[in-house]
C-alpha cells in the first residue's frame, strides 16, 4: 500500500470530520437547541444516519468525484481539502454555521488561481445567490408551515404532553432523515477524490454481503463525519437552535422540514425531470445549502414573531462566516499550494493543454464566434486556460457560455482506447450497448475529449446527448457523468 | 402458560405519554373534588354544626388531599425524568404547585372548622354559604382554565374571565359579611374568629385568581 495515498486520505478524513462538526447542526441544532433531543441522542441518531447515507445511496455516487474532481493531482487535491477542512474547523470553533461545500469551491478557486485554471463565472454567481436567495426561500417557506401548523393545532387541540411527544417523534425522524441525505450527498466531496486510488479491496461480510473497496471508502469518510458529530458539533448546535434566537419545539420542527423543502424543491433535478415529464410548469433550479436555508427559516420565523427576539448581532457574524468561508479556504490553499510545491516537491497540478487546430476552429465556428480572427493562432499551443482565453480574447469578444464551449473544444488530452481497461468498467452502470460501443473504439486514440465523445454517440445512441431542455436535463446530466469516467478511465496519463 | 411481549418503542412512548396526561387529569379531577367535599361539609356544617357527618367530609377531604400530592409528585418526577416539554415543565410545575395549594387550603379550612369549632350565628349562615359557594365556583373555573392550558389553548381566556369576575363576587360578599360581623352585638373575640374564617374562605378564591393571572403569562409564551 502507498503511504502517500494513505497520507493524502487524511485531509479527506478532517474534511469529513469537519464536516460532521458542522453540518449536524443544520438537521438537529433546532432539536438539541430546544432540549427536545438529548445531545448524545441526537448524535447517535445523526451518526447511524450518515454511515446509512454515505454506504448506501453514497456509493451510487462513486462515479464522479465530487467537488475536488476538477484537482488533477492527489496532492492538489489533498490541499484543497486540508484548507477546506480548516477553514470549517475555524468557524465551528467559533459556532457559526457554514457550508462546507462553499469552503470547497473556496479551496478549488484558490487551486484555479495557483494552477492558472480559469474559475467558472457560475461558480461565483451560485455562491452569492446561496447567500441570498436561498435564506429568503428558506424564511418564506418557514412562515407558511409555522402559520399552517398553528392553525393546525387550534383545530386539532392537542394535550401539552401529547404535542411535545408528536414533536419529538417529528424532530427525530426529520433529523434521521437529514442525516442519510447529509451523508448521501456529501460523502463523494469527501472522499469521490481518492476512489481512484483506494488502498482497500473488496470483501465479504459473514457470507450476508460484499462491501465494496468504495464502500469501505465511504465507511471510513462517514465515521470521520459521525467522530465529527459527536466530538464537536454542540456548540454550532446550539448557535442554530438556542442563540440566534429562542424556539419552541413547533418551531425546531418547522425549521428543519422548511429546510429539507427547500432543498428538495429548488435543488432536485430529479423533481424537475418528474414535472417537465408530466407536462407541469417547473420549479427554477436555484443554488442551496443546508445551513443558509437553516438559518433563513430560524430568521424567517423570528421575524413572524416581530423580529424582536432575532439576535441580530448572532446574525451578522454568522453573516460573515459565510462570507469569510470560501475567501479564507482560497488564500489558504493558495499559500499551501505554494508550500507544498516548492518545499515538499509535490506536483499540485497537470498542466492542461489548449490549441487552436483547425477541426477546433471549425467548432468555434459553430458557436459563432469569428474564427477568421483566430488564424494567428491557429496551431499554437498553451499551457493554461487563463492564457488561452487572454489570447482567444484579444481576437474575439467572448460570452461565458462561449468561454466554456472554447475551453471544452480546445482542451487537449490524449485517449487511448485500450481492451483491457474496457473490461474493468463498471458494467453495472454502463448500458451493454454504451459498452459495445467502446469495444468498436478498440486500440483508436483521441486527442480531444468532444471527439471521442463524438465518436461514441455515432455508434449508439445511448452516448449520444439530446436537444437542452428541462426534460432531458436529467439524461444529459448522467450522460456526461458516464463521459467523465470514460475520459478518466482511458486518459493515457491516467 | 403466561407469554409476555415487549411493546414496540413507540407505542411504549405514547402509551407513557397518555399515562401522564390521565394523571393530570386525574390530579385537576382531584381539585374539583376537593372543592366539591369543601362545599357538602360547609353545607353540614352550617346546618347541623359540627358532628358525624361534617367529620367523614373532613376524612375525605384530607384523603383527596393525599392522592392529590401523590398525583403532583408523580407527574413532577416524570416531567423531569423524561425531560418532558421543555420549554413549558417550569410553568406547569409551578402551575401543579399551585393547584395543589388550593387543595390544601381546602383541607385547612376542613380542619379549622373541625378544630375550632366557630358558632355561626343563624343570621350570617346564608351570606357563608354564598361565599363557599361563590369560591368554589372561583377554584371551578380555574380547574377548567388549567384544563385548558394543556388542551384548548384558546379556552383558557375564557375560563379566566370567569374566574377574575367570581373572585370578585367573593371580595364583595366577604366585605359584606365582615361589615355585618362587626356590625352586630357579638363580643369582639367571636367578631374576629368569623372574620378569620371569612378570610381563609375568600383566600381560595385569592389564590384561584393569581393562579389564572400566571396561566394567562403561560399561555401568552405557548403562543408565540
Amino acid at each position: 500500500m502507498d503511504l502517500t495515498v494513505l497520507f493524502f486520505l487524511t485531509s479527506g478524513l478532517f474534511l469529513g470530520w469537519s464536516l460532521g462538526a458542522n453540518d449536524a447542526a443544520n438537521v438537529f441544532g433546532t432539536a438539541v437547541g430546544t432540549r427536545m433531543v438529548r445531545f448524545t441522542t441526537a448524535a447517535l441518531i445523526c451518526s447511524v444516519f450518515v454511515i446509512l447515507g454515505a454506504v448506501i445511496s453514497g456509493a451510487g455516487a462513486s462515479h464522479t468525484l465530487g467537488k475536488l474532481g476538477s484537482i488533477n493531482t492527489l496532492a492538489g487535491a489533498f490541499m484543497v481539502a486540508l484548507s477546506s477542512a480548516v477553514t470549517v474547523y475555524i468557524m465551528t470553533k467559533w459556532r457559526l454555521p457554514v457550508s462546507t461545500s462553499q469552503a470547497i469551491v473556496g479551496g478549488i478557486i484558490g487551486w484555479n488561481l495557483f494552477s492558472d485554471s480559469v474559475t467558472d463565472t457560475s461558480t461565483m454567481i451560485k455562491i452569492f445567490a446561496t447567500w441570498v436567495a436561498c435564506p429568503l426561500l428558506a424564511g418564506a417557506i418557514a412562515v407558511s408551515i409555522f402559520k399552517v401548523t398553528q392553525q393546525f393545532q387550534k383545530r386539532v387541540k392537542l394535550h401539552l404532553l401529547r404535542l411535545d411527544a408528536y414533536s419529538r417523534l417529528a424532530l427525530i425522524f426529520a433529523g434521521a432523515f437529514g442525516a442519510y441525505s447529509l451523508g448521501a450527498n456529501n460523502i463523494a466531496n469527501v472522499m469521490g477524490v481518492f476512489v481512484p486510488v483506494s488502498p482497500f479491496t473488496d470483501f465479504e461480510v459473514a457470507n450476508l454481503f460484499t462491501l465494496s473497496s468504495v464502500q469501505q471508502l465511504f465507511l471510513f469518510g462517514a465515521i470521520a463525519i459521525a467522530v465529527g458529530v459527536f466530538t464537536y458539533s454542540k456548540r454550532v448546535m446550539l448557535t442554530v437552535g438556542q442563540e440566534l434566537l429562542p424556539l419552541t419545539p413547533i418551531a425546531a420542527w418547522v425549521v428543519v422540514v422548511a429546510h429539507s423543502i427547500v432543498l428538495f424543491l429548488f435543488a432536485s433535478q430529479g423533481l424537475e425531470h418528474l414535472l417537465a415529464s408530466a407536462g407541469l410548469p417547473t420549479i427554477p433550479l436555484v443554488p442551496v445549502s443546508s445551513s443558509q436555508a437553516v438559518i433563513g427559516a430560524v430568521v424567517g420565523i423570528g421575524l413572524l414573531r416581530g423580529g424582536r427576539e432575532i439576535r441580530w448581532r448572532v446574525l451578522g457574524i454568522i453573516g460573515v462566516g459565510w462570507i469569510t468561508t470560501p475567501v479564507i479556504s482560497a488564500v489558504m490553499c493558495f499559500v499551501a499550494l505554494f508550500f507544498l510545491q516548492n518545499v515538499f516537491n509535490q506536483q499540485v497540478y497537470r498542466a492542461v493543454h489548449y490549441e487552436l487546430s483547425s477541426p477546433v476552429l471549425e467548432k468555434l465556428a459553430q458557436l459563432d464566434i469569428a474564427t477568421e480572427r483566430l488564424d494567428d493562432l491557429q496551431g499554437k499551443e498553451f499551457d493554461s486556460s487563463v492564457k488561452f482565453l487572454e489570447a482567444l480574447e484579444q481576437k474575439a469578444s467572448l460570452t461565458a457560455v462561449q468561454e466554456q464551449r472554447a475551453l471544452y473544444y480546445a482542451e487537449v488530452e490524449d485517449f487511448v482506447i485500450e481492451p483491457e481497461k474496457i473490461d474493468t468498467l463498471d458494467a453495472d452502470w454502463l448500458t451493454p450497448l454504451q459498452i459495445t460501443a467502446l469495444r468498436e473504439l478498440s486500440g483508436r486514440t483521441f486527442r480531444y475529449k468532444w471527439r471521442l465523445a463524438g465518436a461514441l454517440a455515432r455508434r449508439s445512441d445511448e452516448w449520444e446527448l439530446k436537444p437542452d431542455s428541462k426534460l432531458n436535463k436529467l439524461y444529459n446530466s448522467e450522460i456526461e457523468k458516464k463521459l467523465d469516467y470514460i475520459y478518466r478511465t482511458f486518459a493515457s496519463n491516467g | 402458560m403466561n407469554f409476555s411481549f415487549s411493546k414496540p418503542t413507540t407505542f411504549t412512548f405514547f402509551g407513557r405519554t397518555r399515562a401522564l396526561e390521565a394523571q393530570i387529569d386525574e390530579f385537576l379531577d382531584k381539585v374539583s373534588e376537593a372543592g366539591l367535599v369543601f362545599s357538602r361539609a360547609m353545607k353540614v356544617y352550617l346546618e347541623q354544626g359540627k358532628g358525624k357527618d361534617y367529620e367523614a367530609f373532613l376524612e375525605h377531604g384530607t384523603t383527596v388531599e393525599h392522592r392529590g400530592d401523590d398525583l403532583r409528585r408523580g407527574i413532577e418526577t416524570e416531567l423531569y425524568a423524561q425531560t418532558l416539554i421543555p420549554d413549558f415543565r417550569g410553568d406547569v410545575l409551578s402551575l401543579l404547585e399551585d393547584m395543589d395549594n388550593l387543595v390544601n387550603i381546602y383541607e385547612a379550612n376542613l380542619y379549622r372548622f373541625s378544630i375550632e369549632g366557630p358558632e355561626i350565628p343563624a343570621e350570617f349562615r346564608r351570606d357563608f354559604w354564598d361565599l363557599t359557594e361563590t369560591v368554589v365556583t372561583c377554584v371551578e373555573s380555574v380547574v377548567l382554565a388549567a384544563r385548558a392550558f394543556f388542551r384548548d389553548i384558546e379556552a383558557v381566556r375564557d375560563h379566566n374571565s370567569k374566574v377574575m369576575f367570581y373572585e370578585s363576587q367573593a371580595d364583595k360578599i366577604s366585605t359584606k359579611l365582615k361589615r355585618a360581623v362587626f356590625a352586630s352585638d357579638l363580643d369582639l373575640a367571636h367578631k374576629t374568629q368569623l372574620r378569620y374564617f371569612v378570610e381563609r374562605i375568600d383566600e381560595l378564591a385569592n389564590e384561584a385568581e393569581d393562579i389564572a393571572d400566571y396561566l394567562a403569562i403561560y399561555t401568552i409564551k405557548r403562543k408565540i
